[in-house]
């Protein structure tokens, strides 16, 4: 039964998906490969659309992985799962418990949780590069991705140095995409 | 203009024009709602930030909740969200309707080619900017070691371990050394509160 599957996958991602969308961004990628909804590849084009366009990155990746299995039903059912958690947790702390928060015991546990987020956002990303970036076909080292990584690198940087804030993400994105038709073009 | 068409149409503004995620979203957020509209004090929104990163869920959508809850009740939360999530919906159903069919396009799917490499990234680098935040203690940096070994494994391997697991060990860790150390200290309070 997809609708529930759909359901069901993204309310745990809405109920764990701590530190906004990169911290996010894992959790969705855990759930939506492990049900096969999209393959990895698919996955790492769809954060990019998500990131482009306006609005909460994970209400967008919900609306699109329910679309692409379950038409606008599909894309509803996701996206209501991905907010309802933090709809009534968000009132529920608002109205009565604002005292939770500041519970030395909750403390420690959110304590422990933001550093846990910060590895896995760490391991995810540095696995996307990895794959993306060290290509090996017919037993001899891709040369374009490999470049392109280096250069998307460095142009990333290197705009921090060349004025404050450097370049923004979406900035990135149209490099890439830029330097992606120049490169796999010629 | 009854407040909650207010509120509605504000957030759908917010939700329509606001690039990047959540984190982008505040700075708008505050503009709007404190300094324009007045609809919560500073003091309030910081209290909201404080709440949207404490609590799971996209970042827009616990701010969206709190400021409509603040200003009008449950219908106004109802009316906030609802905005907030009803353009980013309208904007991604229609791509994933004709997105299969661009990458058909050749130029397009080169495009595509260099942006995953992009989003790798931006995601290291999100994850960098994090780091600098955190706390430097043993603790934190050793939590940070562990899961970033272990979900490199789990990528690497395909291992199906979800994150979530990774979560709930780092929370339950933090939490059984929080109370031992209390136990030794013998006062329950003492270091209560200090996190951030």
């Amino acid at each position: 039964m997809i609708f529930l599957e759909l359901f069901i996958g993204f309310l745990k991602v809405g109920f764990f998906a701590f530190g906004g969308a990169y911290g996010a961004i894992p959790l969705i990628r855990d759930v939506v490969l492990s049900y096969g909804w999209l393959d990895d590849e698919m996955m790492t084009y769809m954060i990019a659309v998500s990131e482009s366009t306006p609005g909460p990155i994970m209400v967008n990746l919900a609306t699109y992985v329910g679309s692409s299995q379950a038409g606008i039903i599909g894309s509803f059912i996701a996206t209501f799962a991905v907010v309802i958690p933090s709809f009534f947790i968000t009132i529920l702390v608002s109205v009565l418990l604002k005292a939770v928060l500041k519970n030395p015991y909750v403390q420690a546990v959110l304590r422990g949780l933001k550093p846990c987020i910060i590895g896995i956002i760490l391991a995810t990303g540095a696995y996307m590069i990895f794959k993306n970036g060290f290509v090996m076909r017919e037993g001899a080292m891709q040369i374009r991705p490999l470049l392109l990584t280096a250069a998307l690198a460095a142009v990333y940087y290197g705009s921090r140095k060349m004025r404050k804030g450097g370049l923004t993400p979406i900035m990135l994105i149209c490099i890439a995409a830029a330097a992606g038709v120049v490169v796999y073009g010629i | 203009m009854s407040i909650l068409l207010e509120l509605f149409l504000t957030f759908a503004k917010i939700g329509m024009f606001t690039f990047g995620g959540g984190y982008a979203m505040i700075a708008l957020i505050e503009n709007t709602c404190v300094t324009k509209k007045q609809w919560i004090t500073h003091d309030e929104m910081m209290n909201c930030t404080v709440i949207a990163e404490s609590t799971p869920g996209p970042i827009a959508i616990n701010c969206a909740t709190f400021v409509g809850y603040k200003h009008g009740g449950y219908a106004g939360a109802l009316a906030a969200t609802v905005g907030m999530v009803l353009p980013s919906f309208c904007i991604i159903y229609v791509i994933s309707r004709f997105f299969d069919r661009f990458l058909e396009i050749t130029w397009f799917a080169h495009a595509f080619q260099g942006i995953k490499i992009a989003v790798g990234i931006l995601i290291v680098d999100a994850g960098l900017k994090m780091l600098k935040k955190m706390q430097k203690k043993p603790l934190p940096r050793a939590i940070v070691a562990c899961t970033f070994a272990a979900m490199l494994l789990i990528d690497i391997f395909s291992v199906r371990i979800s994150s979530i697991t990774l979560m709930l060990t780092a929370g339950l860790v933090s939490l059984l050394l929080f109370v031992s150390k209390n136990r030794t200290a013998g006062n329950p309070s003492a270091k209560g509160g200090d996190g951030k």
